[in-house]
């Protein structure tokens, strides 16, 4: 009988547990409440880490975490995951396994799936419970055009999840968390792709903007360079950060690793500014679940007006020089 | 060097019907082949050399078009597999359809090459799961292929965190991203051959396959539905309101 809902704990390059596990474990909060079945968290690593990150288990109010420990498993490897994580998964035979949409997620759940003859909805921004106790899983479709809800019909039915769109746990849910060590059976398994360099992304401002509460954003309607220095200073005021459109970006008058969207960054902070922003849908996708959004172009049919809290219709040059007056005389 | 390049061709996004059962309504759509998968056609050619590549695809009779096209770039031949019994089919499905045509007709292979994501559904699944079947290792988001040597292959991935080297034994299957250069056009003479190359096509019964398409699918689409999102505008006079209302916001 399956039962229960299992996250998978993605240790990322920089030894830490990533960020969108603690969104799944808010995800699944809700799911556990509806079907009355218990949540619980994997994660494969090296012998001993486990114990260092006890502690965010333990805010999430986990009950159990199983920990299949290895000194095999200290970097991520597609063939040794994939059958340490099937190993686990048939033994405790949960109902629901949810793995953040990351690199490593969207390289490892496939594998997991296919090995267990199971359905796997990829990338979901929205999860529930039907009324026939099923995972509905909701995805964007189309380059985000449309929304498709999926049900698997097999079990455990397998959904990864975009990360930054549930939120973290507001609260706490302190519990003693119960660590169950599992030995990997991965003695006879080749590890067929073989890791011989990697170059760590010198970008570190991308996670500042990621995980900004505000981001003033340009488009191509900002033109220049400059014009986004005038855009820094707005965030800079606000203590926010800059984001761009791929079009700002494709233009030079952006650094690519500000391009929020379908093929960029997905942003969800308490304020987003759109400057120049005519609204393209790849665009919507990577900032729609921002709280409130502010949207300020001199084209009164730009699609952003219809992806907005509060629009105004005016020229950027003289508008943004205005507010940042207004907001900061 | 036998390569086999899994292509697939999508709908033009801008223009989209459903069918009653919620699955998308292909026929008559304005289709293109999938962008990454014209770079994993490109590097296909680039490595073996035309006759040695083949190009595989799942879809209805017109999907052969993506087939010609990948023909007049380059590739020797092409496979289609059609059947109404194959329509509906997710991920799952889909990768156990290309499988079973893999092993019975296509097995001679060195290396399989897929592109990391379609266009329309963006699961990026099919790759890893077609290679789990045929118990082959998987290298997903493969931006540049360093080198073929010595049975192994070298390529250079590009994550969210960094860029990865990885190496490979062979056969194995890789998933390729869009290349950061112009796809090569076709010439007309190219273009011709391959309006009048020989397409094989492969039905259910060719694959022997029983459980395909919606039936042999664990996932299916419940509902779609548009796009809505939770932000009601409203349009302001003056940039004093503007201003109020960012103070406000950001609090």
């Amino acid at each position: 009988m399956s039962e229960g809902i299992l996250l998978y704990a993605e240790v990322n390059k920089s030894g830490y547990v990533q960020p969108v596990f603690f969104e799944l474990a808010c995800a699944a909060q809700g799911l556990s409440g509806k079907l009355n079945e218990p949540v619980c968290a994997l994660i494969i690593c090296a012998a001993g880490y486990t114990e260092t990150v006890k502690e965010g288990f333990e805010k999430c109010g986990f009950d159990k975490v199983y920990a299949v420990e290895d000194e095999r498993l200290a970097e991520y490897n597609t063939d040794l995951y994939a059958k340490a994580a099937v190993d686990l998964i048939k033994e405790i035979e949960p109902s629901i396994i949810l793995i953040g949409a990351t690199n490593q997620g969207r390289d490892l759940a496939p594998r997991i799936a296919s090995t267990l003859k199971t359905g796997l909805t990829a990338d979901c921004t929205d999860l529930d419970i039907n009324e026939n106790g099923q995972l509905a899983a909701t995805r964007p479709t189309f380059g985000g055009k449309l929304m498709a809800t999926i049900l698997c019909k097999t079990y455990p039915q397998m959904a990864s999840v975009r990360p930054k769109v549930f939120k973290p746990l507001k609260e706490d849910v302190i519990k003693n968390t119960e660590i169950i060590y599992k030995k990997p059976d991965i003695d006879g398994i080749e590890k067929c792709v073989e890791l011989l360099s990697f170059i760590k992304s010198v970008h570190d401002s991308v996670n500042e903007l990621e995980y900004a509460q505000v981001v003033v954003a340009g488009g191509a309607g900002m033109k220049t360079a400059n014009g986004f220095e005038m855009l820094e200073k707005l965030a800079e005021l606000l203590n926010g950060k800059v984001g761009a459109t791929r079009a700002a970006a494709d233009m030079g008058i952006a650094a690519r690793d500000k391009q929020i969207g379908q093929t960029g960054l997905t942003v969800s902070p308490k304020l987003y500014i759109a400057c120049g922003i005519s609204g393209s849908v790849q665009h919507i996708v990577g900032m729609c679940d921002s709280d409130k959004i502010i949207a300020i172009n001199n084209d009164p049919d730009a699609p952003i007006f219809e992806t907005c809290d509060i629009g105004y219709v005016g020229d950027v040059f003289e508008v943004v020089p205005a507010l940042i007056k207004h907001c900061y005389p | 060097m036998k390569i086999l390049v899994c292509i697939k061709q999508v709908p033009d996004t801008s223009d989209i019907r459903w069918t009653e059962n919620n699955t998308i309504c292909r026929e008559g759509l304005e289709s293109v082949t999938n962008p990454c998968d014209v770079y994993a056609v490109e590097e296909a050619v680039k490595l073996g050399g035309g006759a040695e590549v083949t190009a595989l695809t799942m879809g209805p009779q017109q999907a052969e078009t993506a087939l010609r096209g990948a023909i007049a770039a380059g590739c020797g031949k092409g496979v289609l597999l059609s059947d109404r019994k194959f329509s509906g089919a997710d991920t799952f499905a889909t990768s156990r359809t290309i499988s079973a045509a893999i092993k019975k007709h296509l097995n001679d292979f060195n290396l399989i090459i897929c592109g990391q994501f379609a266009s329309d559904g963006d699961t990026a699944q099919t790759g890893p799961e077609i290679a789990e079947c045929l118990g082959i290792p998987q290298i997903t988001y493969v931006k540049e292929i360093k080198n073929i040597e010595d049975g192994m292959i070298t390529v250079k991935r590009e994550l969210d965190e960094g860029i990865e080297t990885v190496r490979a034994k062979l056969p194995a299957l890789i998933c390729m991203l869009k290349g950061d250069y112009e796809p090569a056009r076709p010439l007309i003479n190219d273009v011709m051959r391959a309006q009048n190359a020989e397409i094989t096509v492969y039905s259910a019964e060719d694959l022997e396959l029983r459980e395909t398409g919606l039936k042999g699918s664990p996932t299916n689409v419940s509902k779609s539905f548009r796009m809505v999102t939770k932000h009601r505008p409203q349009i302001l006079g003056s940039i004093e309101e503007v201003a109020e209302k960012i103070k406000e916001f950001n609090v």
